[in-house]
């Protein structure tokens, strides 16, 4: 899949946005961890707002019509996208009852603005779990197609807000043990999830050439794609990064992502200054930032089968196994296995 | 009502006559415009409603070219529907033909990555999706005559490789035909049932290749000298 630029600052901006509005929630309603002062309740809340709104703004960058970009709320019954533009829209008025009553009130906030802060924090998982569905829904993307995706975009969102929810603790003073902990936790919990996808997608399996072409039980090459330029679909489709930059990338995700973090949470509850946790926070984005990249690069679209990639895994320049056209082989007695009803693929199933 | 093609890959030359009827027809049909990028460039491209590839299938000697064009295949389980977060794709209930408003698509491009046969295509100029509309400007067209309410498609093919019917009706030509010849769907594993249906090669004699010349050495050379003399 080709990877928009617009589509990955989205996912990950809001994602951090939605992850740490997550840990304010927690820590501020449910009374986990030191009391927060007015201005870092605030501080946290409009990092939040502010990182999920940018990422939204971003999201409107890969439409080719933003004029009719108000109609995605639409579909709701139906679409994963729908739905996630419902939820993030519905996390709003929610939030912003948190935030007033944090506003007027400080940290001993009334009953009514605890509950919207509640139901906000919920929201905000329902609305990672929609942007990982939006995904994980397609059938078409072997890749994609599994479980594992929601839970990435809900565990990445945690994780990263965590390391920002850190982050901005020791501007104010207020990093403690915890802060590092869960940060850790969070990290910890993501790498292992993200692992397992890799491992999944490694090994993943479905349609072919065959089943996509019918011809079962021949091998079948492309011949010609009918087309001297690209098109739609090999422009948005074709993308095919080579193997060593995507493993390259994948030890970038890892390292930045979640290696770096850990350890810089790691020195500072060894006792390096707490204000080392901004670069956890950075080095967390650009990890994740790599990880949406390869997210998209490695989604193989069973599109590609019609353009000659044999299965819905590999490259579009791995050959087809048997003999191809050149090969001089000029035995007549293999002409006559066509009587004997040994034809290629004759009828599919 | 199911109204689908039946395509028939025996038959089928490649011609691509099809995909140029198509574009043709829709271009200045009820869909817009079909724009074409650089069409006078090094590298023109455009969109198209109906796509025409090649393959060979098996190994040589019993290998067979097959021309396989492919339109929207107005799938019963519409994934590219039930995706569309606008509204803008839908299913007809009355005849199954799936179709874009163009008025409410916002170009998310979401559609096309639902669609396992690559059927939609963004137009980048009008910033919308745009596919196969099985010719509905054309078939309920009662200012025509009844033999030319068929897709362009369908009428222009010049091997009679195409076929256009309702599937719902077992009596008509495409249910008799994908009958009668064994008619197979694309990835029907992905379960998006697509009406559109294929008929397989049929199995012919063999075509006998005793008279090629064996590749060998004496020829080889007589083949090399007789190059070599005639420049």
């Amino acid at each position: 899949m080709h990877p928009a630029f617009s589509v990955i600052l989205f996912t990950v901006i809001s994602g951090a946005g939605y992850g740490l509005f997550i840990l304010l929630a927690a820590f501020h309603l449910a009374g986990i961890g030191p009391a927060m002062s007015h201005g870092e309740l605030l501080a946290h809340g409009v990092a939040s707002l502010g990182l999920i709104t940018l990422g939204l703004v971003f999201s409107t960058g890969h439409l080719a019509n933003k004029k009719n970009a108000w109609r995605s709320f639409m579909r709701f019954k139906t679409s994963w996208l729908s739905r996630e533009a419902v939820f993030a829209v519905l996390f709003y008025p929610f939030a912003g009852i948190y935030g007033l009553g944090v506003l007027l009130q400080g940290a001993a906030i009334g009953p009514l603005p605890a509950l919207a802060g509640v139901i906000a924090a919920v929201l905000a998982v329902i609305t990672l779990f929609s942007t990982g569905m939006i995904y994980g829904c397609l059938k078409t993307i072997r890749q994609w197609n599994t479980a594992l995706t929601p839970a990435n975009y809900i565990m990445l969102g945690i994780a990263t807000g965590a390391t920002l929810f850190a982050a901005i603790a020791t501007v104010f003073g207020n990093a403690t043990t915890l802060h590092a902990g869960v940060a850790m936790v969070a990290l910890v919990a993501a790498a292992v999830l993200k692992g397992i996808y890799y491992f999944w997608i490694s090994r993943v399996n479905g349609p072919t050439i065959n089943t996509a072409t019918t011809f079962n039980r021949a091998t079948v090459r492309l011949l010609d794609t009918g087309h001297t330029a690209g098109t739609f679909l090999t422009d948005e489709f074709g993308y095919d990064p080579r193997k060593d930059t995507i493993d390259n990338v994948k030890m970038g995700v890892f390292l930045l992502g979640f290696v770096a973090p850990v350890l810089v949470f790691a020195s500072i509850l060894s006792g390096a200054p707490a204000g080392i946790a901004w670069l956890a926070a950075v080095s967390s984005l650009v990890g994740i930032g790599m990880e949406r990249w390869l997210f998209f690069a490695e989604a193989k679209h069973v599109v590609r089968l019609y353009h000659g990639a044999q299965t819905c895994t590999n490259s579009l320049a791995e050959p087809a196994r048997g003999r191809t056209t050149v090969a001089p082989v000029t035995d007549p007695t293999d002409a006559r296995r066509w009587e004997l009803g040994d034809t290629p693929g004759g009828s599919g199933s | 009502m199911r109204l689908g093609l039946v395509i028939d890959m025996d038959t089928c030359v490649g011609c691509h006559a099809c995909a140029v009827a198509c574009k043709q027809w829709n271009t200045s049909g009820t869909t817009g415009a079909l724009t074409d990028y650089r069409p006078y460039g090094e590298d023109p491209s455009g969109v198209w409603f109906n796509r025409v590839r090649h393959y060979e299938v098996g190994d040589y000697p019993n290998n067979k070219t097959v021309n396989i064009p492919m339109s929207c295949m107005h799938c019963q389980h519409a994934d590219c529907v039930n995706v569309c977060p606008t509204g803008a794709s839908y299913k007809r209930p009355e005849d199954g033909i799936v179709l874009v408003d163009q008025d409410k698509c916002m170009g998310c491009n979401y559609c096309a990555w639902a669609c396992p046969y690559g059927a939609r295509e963004l137009d980048r100029e009008d910033g919308v999706m745009k596919k196969c509309t099985l010719c509905v400007d054309r078939i309920y067209d009662e200012a025509l005559p009844p033999e030319e309410r068929q897709p362009a498609c369908v009428i222009t093919c010049p091997a009679h490789a195409r076929f256009f019917g309702d599937f719902d009706d077992d009596n008509s030509e495409v249910s008799r035909l994908v009958r009668e010849r064994g008619g197979v769907k694309q990835m029907p594993e992905l379960g998006y049932k697509p009406v559109n249906t294929y008929l397989p090669p049929r199995i012919t004699r063999p075509i006998p290749i005793d008279d090629v010349r064996a590749n060998r050495v004496v020829s080889s050379v007589k083949d090399w000298v007789n190059k070599m003399v005639a420049r």
